[in-house]
């Protein structure tokens, strides 16, 4: 025999205003199975909550319904009340009073009249309700972390320091990220790699992480806490474990002119190659399909046309017949810091994205992009720090920086701000003008998005000290006459045109994307927007969370972000993978759905409709293992509980615990019978 | 007026001239005349077509600026042609952005018929002088090779100019890139001439300020011809009446003293002299800015590759015999003489 | 939206599909007018105007008869805004309104146009440049260039007037331009 209590909130005004909540109380008072009702003015403060424990011991009450506000909001806070008063949590229910009525009907009889209807059809399915225990499942207690800059690095060193093990996966041949490409960071001008470094090492040397570079995630199977995750490993053509790093194998490497992607093209790489010399591991990897014998094998020649470096190399660490290799690894939560790449400006774009036509589409000598400034005054780039322009190597005497090329700009495709474009430009502008004293620099902007610790203080210095020229207007055409870079830009302060006659361009280019961050996050099994970016849970309240329970994101492949708060964001994922490695067994809602194998067809419709690939096949088999037939079987561990298989059975055979289709029609048929 | 709409559309293409090109730029005109027949190309001068309003339409009444254009569409399909082709930039501009127009908005499509007196159904596409001679640049091609003479235009370099209203809005730019376009560019290589690189290709000339503001089209233009000449050219091809006139009848103004001007021809010119028309025929002695000189200069250089070529010939002629005699007095290697 | 104040910008949005409130001031536009170095409002400063519904200085702005609508505003235009658009719309308004500042010659020049496609059908450019003239007073205007270009068969005396000109009266009245 049912014996519910039910629980109708004041919600201070915002319910008692509209509805009349003594009245409802009252009206159920009558309704069969209700043994206690009353109502209070914040039921969801403490001696509210008391009032249900309360309740529940003193009228032997066999299930609760709290008409208040969603349950997205209290549901939880109800439930626990009633698990301290020995009723199992999940017998209470809430009826949504506020969200559905007072706050969206004026007319007090008729808010009143439908708050008692709704709290009915609660009360009826309460009746229904059955204890039910969480479902609990085993954590592996080991990360996955994918992308080593500073965001992947961060990350793995927190989860690691913290006692458990990581495995770090990089896909360059050295970890470091664009961090390492940056000659100073803002706002400090720290030398980037002098602080880089120590971290990269440490994540090298660290017991706790396994590192694997020139690597890539191939898939990525099951769940929270019990991830199986593929790795590749790409064929280095070095062995990692006899090779010492000596280097005499890039010195005689005959295929010196290859564009170095770590230069950004400013400078050139050989065919087996470090990408730059702090790199970790300090292991070269041969590009094959630049090698001199690689390309050799590919035309189908019988004798092996080089072979250099694996003579020169004392240790025989080099095996020209080494192939990709696979690594299958456990985990139980996976952090993506994949980092970003920068938009180009050329012809040739990924749907939805235009380039800049009128800034020559990349073809105009000296228009290079942040990237490439950076190693131009890097100490370690291919200038040797030297501002030398591409085209000459001159010394450029005027460099105008363009702010926002991409961004906030709609028509190219891109609406968003890229966030760090103002404070590197401002650092760009400094830096060029420690280096050239007699030189000009011209910045063309919108606006100055300076918001961290320090930052417009910073952006400030290049205007008040360095004296950078800053111009409120955005650049029109880019184009080369003779010797010099022409820009017509504007200044909407002054209301004049003004053309510059530069020696150099350093375009402020957007941030986006890896170029394959679609295709990682369909592996992963995460949502990302229409650029690439990865999804956060709750834009406002999750922001390292992903939708997908055990993935985690950090640093830039979210959003674009600056290097503090992507390493923040990198320990606030690790402080959740670490909160989810803290508990022995993982502890799920049971509002899961369950199949009935007496009943199952084995049609398999609810599997395909599965959005989370929660449903498998599974065989029944007689005594003496013959197989007879088959059914579903729902995860527990995966199934999030949407229903949709419940939607789609043919022989209504899967019903979703909390939503069975007993509960749903009582519900139904609580508004038909009751006025 | 033959108001019958047939199921397939006639075969040819509408010409719709516009005003410029009875006027101040006939010779746009009579080289269009001149080549079509040559390229096969059946193109028809719509009866009586009235003006298009060019720009004085549309900035003072924008129905007025899509109704006029309308009216010349609306007679084109009642000829029964599908397809116009209007070289002058302007008309060509006005033409289609009305045909785009008309065809986003059906409330304006249903009002057409009624403001103009005529059955309308919007069923004409609207082509310029480029796009036609793009898509005949093989026939372009192989009737210069079939001259018989030699090409004047070989190795000449040449600045195509398109200006505004052949690549802006990007509605009517007919798949062109505006910030890069090629259209001219192809039809320059298709008749063997060399298309510069440079810089001012869609920078505006003035327009129609020629007459009210000449101080504002004597600055741009200086900008586009000093631009061309400094990347080598030695003429500009256009495509348009008003970049025309602007570029030839005024840029006397522009050029500083001792300086050769540059001499401005139209698309439809190019081809012609690449077909070995004669320069009367197509109007090259209409310009202000006189041709006659580069004209000479091509034809030196035409006649002087001939010789060039000649001389090659008759050389690799007297190597090959003298080989052969060689060949013949020498000994055969085993046999006795 | 109630309709008690139709502010410009509501106007030239429903009449041209321009949205000025998408523009932010980059100035892009200004930046590669070609007749900025000749104008005190520029397109970007036209927008602001229209933003700010200050109708009246828009309208009576002498140097929206200067844009040539060659475009490269609209098409460079980061948010799609069509500042070509909405100076053809400011122009035509000022017009219906009677407070455009047209500068003289730009005035004459579209009247003496418009009254050739009007009476004739097509334009006759002897009679367009002695129309102008006539309306301008700037009656030296290109004098030295006639001689030549009647040498070159480029003006003839004689208009030709098409035989559907009652189809123009009709279009004109249509479309009841007062200019």
């Amino acid at each position: 025999m049912s014996r519910v209590g039910v629980f109708v909130c004041h919600c201070g005004e915002n319910i008692a205003r509209t509805v009349d909540v003594a009245k409802v109380a009252e009206a159920l008072k009558d309704h069969p199975g209700v043994a206690f009702t009353t109502d209070y003015k914040y039921m969801c403060s403490d001696p509210g909550q008391a009032l249900v424990r309360k309740a529940i011991e003193e009228h032997n009450l066999t299930g609760v319904v709290v008409a208040a506000c969603s349950p997205h909001m209290h549901e939880k806070t109800f439930r626990n009340a009633s698990d301290k008063a020995g009723l199992n949590k999940y017998m209470c229910e809430m009826a949504n009073i506020r969200e559905h009525c007072s706050w969206i009907h004026e007319n007090r009889d008729e808010a009143t009249a439908k708050a008692m209807d709704i709290t009915r059809t609660i009360i009826e399915k309460v009746k229904h309700n059955k204890p039910l225990d969480p479902i609990r499942i085993p954590i592996t207690k080991k990360a996955l972390v994918i992308g080593a800059g500073i965001a992947g690095i961060q990350a793995a060193l927190d989860i690691a320091d913290g006692g458990h093990k990581v495995i770090l996966i990089e896909k360059e041949a050295s970890i470091g990220g664009h961090m390492s490409q940056l000659s100073e960071t803002f706002p400090t001008l720290d030398c980037s790699q002098c602080i880089l470094t120590p971290r990269m090492v440490e994540a090298y040397q660290h017991p706790n992480i396994e590192l694997h570079t020139w690597s890539e995630v191939e898939s990525i199977d099951g769940y929270i806490g019990n991830f199986t995750a593929k790795i590749r490993k790409k064929a280095r053509t070095v062995d990692e474990d006899l090779c010492n790093g000596c280097g005499d194998c890039l010195a005689v490497c005959p295929a010196k002119r290859i564009s170095s992607e770590f230069e950004v093209g400013l400078g050139n790489r050989t065919a087996i190659y470090v990408p730059f010399p702090q790199a970790v591991p300090n292991i070269p990897v041969l590009d094959r399909p630049n090698c001199t014998l690689f390309k050799g094998r590919a035309k189908g020649l019988a004798k092996d046309a080089c072979g250099k470096c694996k003579e020169a190399c004392l240790k025989g660490a080099i095996d020209f017949d080494a192939e990709d290799t696979f690594v299958e690894e456990q985990v139980g939560a996976v952090v993506v810091a994949t980092g970003f790449q920068l938009y180009s400006i050329g012809r040739e774009q990924p749907q939805g994205l235009k380039g800049y036509g009128e800034y020559g589409y990349g073809e105009v000598p000296d228009v290079i992009d942040g990237l490439q400034f950076e190693r131009l005054a890097s100490a370690s780039g291919p200038t040797a720090g030297a501002i030398r322009r591409p085209s000459d190597g001159k010394e450029p005497k005027t460099v105008v920086f363009v702010h926002c090329v991409g961004s906030r700009d709609p028509e190219k495709g891109i609406k968003y701000c890229s966030k760090i474009c103002c404070m590197y430009s401002a650092k760009h502008a400094m830096l060029y003008k420690h280096k050239v004293h007699d030189g000009r620099a011209v910045a063309f902007y919108m606006d100055i998005r300076a918001a961290g610790k320090g930052y417009d203080e910073f952006s400030r210095r290049a205007i008040e000290e360095d004296h950078a020229e800053y111009i409120r207007g955005r650049v029109s055409r880019i184009f080369r006459e003779g010797d010099v870079v022409k820009v017509w830009g504007f200044d909407t302060l002054s209301g004049e045109q003004v053309v510059i006659d530069a020696d150099m361009v350093v375009l402020a280019t957007a941030v986006r994307p890896q170029p394959d961050a679609k295709k990682l996050a369909q592996v992963i099994g995460c949502s990302f927007d229409e650029h690439g970016f990865i999804n956060e849970a709750h834009p406002k309240l999750r922001p390292v969370e992903t939708n997908t329970a055990g993935v985690f994101v950090a640093g830039a492949c979210q959003a674009p972000r600056d290097i503090p708060d992507s390493v923040a964001m990198a320990s606030a994922a690790a402080a959740k993978v670490m909160g989810l490695f803290s508990a022995e067994e993982l502890e799920r809602d049971p509002a899961v759905a369950i199949v009935n194998e007496a009943t199952c067809i084995g049609c398999m419709n609810c599997a395909r409709a599965c959005p989370y690939n929660a449903i498998e096949q599974r065989e029944i088999c007689t005594v003496d293992g013959h197989v007879c037939g088959h059914t579903a079987w729902v995860n527990p561990g995966v199934c999030q509980g949407c229903g949709t298989c419940q939607a789609v059975c043919l022989s209504k055979s899967v019903e979703l615990q909390t939503f069975t289709d007993e509960q749903v029609y009582s519900e139904i048929n609580a508004l038909c019978l009751w006025e | 007026m033959n108001a019958q709409y047939t199921a397939t559309p006639r075969e040819g293409i509408a010409y719709y001239p516009g005003c410029s090109l009875h006027g101040t730029s006939r010779e746009f005109d009579e080289s269009l005349r001149a080549i079509a027949p040559v390229l096969g190309l059946r193109i028809k001068e719509i009866d009586d077509w009235s003006c298009c309003g060019a720009s004085s339409g549309h900035m003072t009444d924008h129905l007025l600026g899509v109704a006029l254009p309308a009216r010349n569409l609306a007679l084109a399909e009642a000829e029964g042609f599908d397809r116009v082709v209007a070289p002058c930039a302007a008309c060509y501009n006005r033409l289609a952005i009305s045909q785009h127009e008309i065809a986003a908005d059906p409330g304006l499509a249903e009002r057409m018929p009624d403001i103009l007196g005529r059955p309308f159904r919007n069923s004409v596409e609207v082509v310029n002088a480029n796009q036609l001679l793009r898509d005949a640049a093989d026939a372009i091609k192989e009737k210069t090779a079939a001259t018989g003479k030699p090409n004047p235009l070989v190795g000449v370099k040449l600045a195509a100019y398109y200006g505004c209203l052949l690549v802006r809005p990007a509605a009517v730019a007919a798949g062109e890139d505006s910030e890069n376009p090629s259209s001219i560019d192809d039809v320059i290589r298709a008749c063997g001439a060399e298309a510069v690189d440079w810089n001012m290709k869609v920078e505006c000339c003035g327009a129609s300020l020629s007459f009210s503001r000449t101080a504002s089209v004597v600055r741009l233009g200086r900008a586009i011809v000093s631009d061309a000449r400094a990347h080598g050219a030695e003429a500009i091809v256009v495509a348009c009446p008003l970049c025309h006139s602007n570029l030839d009848l005024r840029q006397k103004a522009m050029t500083a003293r001792g300086q050769e001007p540059l001499p401005v021809i139209f698309i439809t010119q190019l081809v012609g002299l690449a077909l070995g028309l004669p320069a009367g025929q197509l109007g090259l002695d209409r310009h202000f800015v006189p041709t006659a000189p580069l004209l000479a200069r091509l034809s030196e250089r035409a006649l002087a590759r001939e010789a060039d070529e000649a001389r090659k010939k008759a050389e690799a002629a007297a190597k090959a015999a003298a080989r052969a005699e060689k060949v013949a007095a020498a000994p055969r290697g085993g046999e006795p003489e | 939206m109630n309709g008690t104040s139709r502010t410009l910008a509501s106007e030239i949005a429903a009449s041209a599909g321009a949205n000025a409130a998408a523009c932010y001031q980059c100035g892009k536009c200004s930046a590669g007018c070609p007749m900025a170095a000749d104008s005190d409002l520029r397109p970007h400063n036209l927008m602001r105007l229209v933003m700010q519904n200050r109708r009246a200085e828009a309208l009576s702005d002498p140097t929206i008869w200067y844009c040539l609508t060659c475009e490269t505003c609209s098409e460079r235009c980061p948010n799609g805004c069509d500042p070509a658009r909405v100076i053809d719309a400011l122009r035509e308004m000022s017009l219906a309104a009677g407070i455009s500042q047209t500068p003289k010659n730009i005035k004459a020049f579209h009247r003496a146009f418009l009254e050739q496609v009007r009476t004739n059908g097509r334009v006759h450019e002897m009679g367009l440049v002695m129309e102008y003239k006539l309306r301008s007073g700037d009656l030296m205007k290109d004098a030295t260039n006639a001689a030549p270009m009647f040498s070159r068969g480029k003006l003839s005396l004689r208009a030709h007037r098409i035989k559907g000109i009652d189809e123009m009266k009709r279009i004109f009245e249509a479309c009841g331009t007062g200019s």
